[in-house]
């Protein structure tokens, strides 16, 4: 069987881009994922390797900023582009769409409620492809409930002083700064603040990794604050502003889930529907039985359908109307359908799917992150049910 | 340093090659690109300017969509472009196509250093850097795998089976480069942008003062007589081993007379 044919494979993707950029961007993140993104995945997840050099690669091809303001070094791109991009990152490799995503996240504060010194100083560096970021939200015991953060932020004269505990952070130990969350007052969701914590701050130090089911290539891990003093200049956006900026952030990192788990979803498909056209049993090929072609149509209306909910909620946002909903409604539908499509292509593929000499079995391992982070996928129906019946 | 690059629009080596009816390459039926070959030149002449000063301009001939390279070479870094269109040009041999790049050369002007890349990958002669250097009347330097230019001249690395050579040359040169001399760049997000707003020339013949009775397919000195495609590779013959395996190989290749 010629498995690095099957392998090779790409389904044509139309798109519809507003401009000859954007159409040149994308061919670019295109010709990237086939030359270095596709060729070197397998290895390195296999080895859970940290790809900081494809970080550094992407970021001087400007791929790390692109919808951010070009006057702080960014793409200027709307969501609409950038999410497409994401997607085509994924489609190579989903550990580095995902922290292409999370990197994307960590500037968002910065970029709409630092103030004009602190955007000068970090956010050029944080934009510039050079840096990498991680984001520091999650705790042991605070995961989907964000309120209930414990590690805390305690004025000290003109500095903060950091303790606590954060966990599940990409990036950890790998990032060249923090973007953090902390309880500033006991006043549950109200009293948390948001802090730019450089790499090499003392007092921060990282646990082993996580052990994960698959995504081996993003580094997670407990980041752990043992009294790390920062000047309150590091304080980013007001004292208690920290969960309306970071569910804000949420808003735009759903949609990087989103994205990714699209292009996650369309790698599968077309390694499923390569492998069903020439695998031959009862001598003639394995599509050849409608059975076994629907089952490939409904995955490709599974990955029209995420396609679609992401970039309309992202065209919401690029106009500047209301979007939440619409983020929850494109992570619920984009996620559960690579879940579905990489499961129907181990299906699709037979035994031979269920094996690691085809890349299937590791899409379905990497899909079903993307039910639970960035907000579970009950989560997205907590905030979909809310504003329905709002 | 100014430095021009020439670089050839090529059909995507990924695709399937498609022919006209009077055997020349089929250039609109099949997706191009820019000559991967040729980006190692793009690069070299972009590597050679940052680190002092000039400017890098690229040269292409070509039809209509040959502009993608010239924008790719653009995106990369390049400074400006020069694209020669002309559908008297069609069906141009190397001899012919040497004589168009030329003129353009000397129509850009005041040129320090020529970069080719090693071969283009759909034609594969490698003579167009050749023929060029002899028109232009300069010195020419081929299969460069290190270059250095210095005090108007320029050193190349050229590697051989057995060993490799130091050449020289004086300033202005034609080099040719090879696939081992850098890692070409890809365009970055700012690169596409900045190659909106660099300038692109269009030149015809007339422009050139080329000749059309010089050019194209009935100038050409070769002309190609026919295509065939290569048969399609034949089914594998599968050897289950039940013990007999090692025997089976053994006799295929006795077979062959290969062993
Ligand atoms: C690979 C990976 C990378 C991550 N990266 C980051 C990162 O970079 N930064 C960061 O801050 N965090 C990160 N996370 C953390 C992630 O965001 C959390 O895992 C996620 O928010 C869920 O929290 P939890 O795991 O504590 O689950 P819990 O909140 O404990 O949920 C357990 C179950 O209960 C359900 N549940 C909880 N509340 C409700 C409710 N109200 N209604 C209905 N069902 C409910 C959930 O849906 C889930 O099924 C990452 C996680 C993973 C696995
Ligand atoms: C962990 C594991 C253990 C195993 N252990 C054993 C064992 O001990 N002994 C043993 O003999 N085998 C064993 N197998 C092999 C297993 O029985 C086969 O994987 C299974 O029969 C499917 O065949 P295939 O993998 O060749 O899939 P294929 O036949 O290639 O099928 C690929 C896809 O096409 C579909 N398809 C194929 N034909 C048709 C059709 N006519 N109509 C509709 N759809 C069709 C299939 O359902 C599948 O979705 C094992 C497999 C695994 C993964």
């Amino acid at each position: 069987m010629a498995s690095t044919d099957i392998v090779r494979r790409m389904l044509p993707v139309p798109r519809v881009l507003p401009t000859e950029e954007a159409r040149d961007l994308i061919a670019l993140v295109r010709e990237i994922a086939d030359e270095q993104l596709l060729p070197q995945v397998d290895e390195a997840e296999a080895q859970a390797r940290f790809p900081r050099e494809i970080f550094t690669m992407l970021g001087h091809s400007g791929l790390l900023s692109l919808p951010y303001a070009e006057e702080f070094g960014g793409g200027g791109q709307p969501y609409e582009v950038y999410l497409q991009a994401v997607e085509e990152i994924a489609r190579g490799w989903m550990s580095v769409a995902v922290g292409v995503s999370v990197h994307s996240l960590t500037a968002f504060p910065m970029a709409t409620s630092g103030t004009r010194e602190q955007q000068e100083q970090w956010l050029h560096g944080m934009l510039s492809g050079d840096q990498l970021g991680a984001y520091g939200l999650s705790e042991p015991q605070a995961g989907s409930d964000v309120a209930s953060i414990r590690t805390r932020a305690v004025r000290d004269g003109d500095d903060y002083v950091l303790t606590g505990t954060k966990s599940w952070i990409s990036h950890a130990g790998h990032a060249d700064y923090y973007t953090v969350f902390a309880r500033t007052s006991d006043d549950g969701g109200r009293g948390l603040s948001c802090f730019h914590v450089p790499a090499g701050t003392e007092g921060l130090t990282f646990a082993e990794p996580e052990r994960k089911m698959g995504l081996h290539c993003d580094t997670v891990g407990e980041v752990i604050f043992d009294g790390v003093r920062l000047p309150a200049s590091h304080r980013v956006g007001a004292e208690g502003q920290g969960m309306p900026l970071a569910l804000a952030a949420l808003d735009a990192g759903r949609l990087g889930i989103a994205a990714a788990a699209t292009g996650l979803a369309q790698r599968a498909l077309e390694v499923a529907t390569g492998y069903a056209g020439e695998r031959e049993q009862f001598g003639r090929p394995v599509a050849s039985n409608q059975g076994l072609a629907f089952l490939l149509a409904d995955m490709a209306a599974a990955v029209g359908s995420a396609r679609a909910a992401y970039l309309h909620a992202a065209r919401l946002k690029d106009a500047g109307l209301p979007h939440s909903q619409e983020c929850s409604i494109a992570k619920l539908v984009a996620t559960d359908a690579a879940m579905r499509v990489t499961t129907d292509a181990v299906q699709v593929l037979g035994g031979y799917g269920y094996t690691t000499d085809f890349p299937v079995e590791r899409l379905m391992r990497e899909a079903k992150v993307t039910q639970i982070f960035e907000g579970t996928n009950q989560i997205q129906r907590v905030v979909i049910s809310r504003h329905l019946l709002s | 340093m100014n430095i021009v690059v020439c670089v050839k629009y090529v059909p995507d080596a990924q695709g399937d090659r498609a022919f006209e009816a009077d055997h020349t390459t089929d250039r609109e039926a099949v997706d191009g690109l820019l000559s991967e070959l040729d980006e190692y030149a793009v690069e070299e002449a972009l590597k050679i300017v940052e680190a002092g000063e000039g400017e890098v301009t690229v040269l292409t001939m070509g039809p209509e969509d040959a502009a993608t390279a010239v924008k790719k070479s653009l995106q990369m870094g390049a400074d400006k472009g020069v694209h020669v269109l002309d559908d008297a040009i069609a069906g141009s041999d190397s001899v012919a196509t040497s004589l168009i790049l030329a003129e353009a050369i000397r129509k850009i002007g005041d040129v320090d250093l020529v970069l080719t890349g090693l071969a283009s990958t759909d034609g594969v002669m490698s003579v167009v850097p050749a023929m060029l250097a002899e028109r232009l009347g300069m010195p020419q330097v081929t299969f460069a795998s290190e270059l250095t230019v210095e005090d108007g001249s320029v050193t190349i690395r050229r590697d051989n089976e057995a060993f490799s050579e130091t050449v020289e040359a004086s300033l202005p040169a034609v080099v040719s480069v090879t696939d081992q001399i850098n890692e070409p760049r890809y365009p970055s997000f700012k690169g596409i942008m900045a190659a909106k707003k660099k300038p692109v020339e269009t030149w015809g013949l007339a422009d050139l003062g080329v000749d059309v009775a010089h050019v194209g397919l009935g100038a050409s000195w070769t002309m190609v007589t026919d295509t065939q495609a290569r048969p399609p590779r034949e089914a594998g013959q599968v050897v289950t081993d039940e013990g007999q395996g090692g025997e089976a190989l053994a006799q295929f290749l006795a077979d062959r007379r290969l062993a």
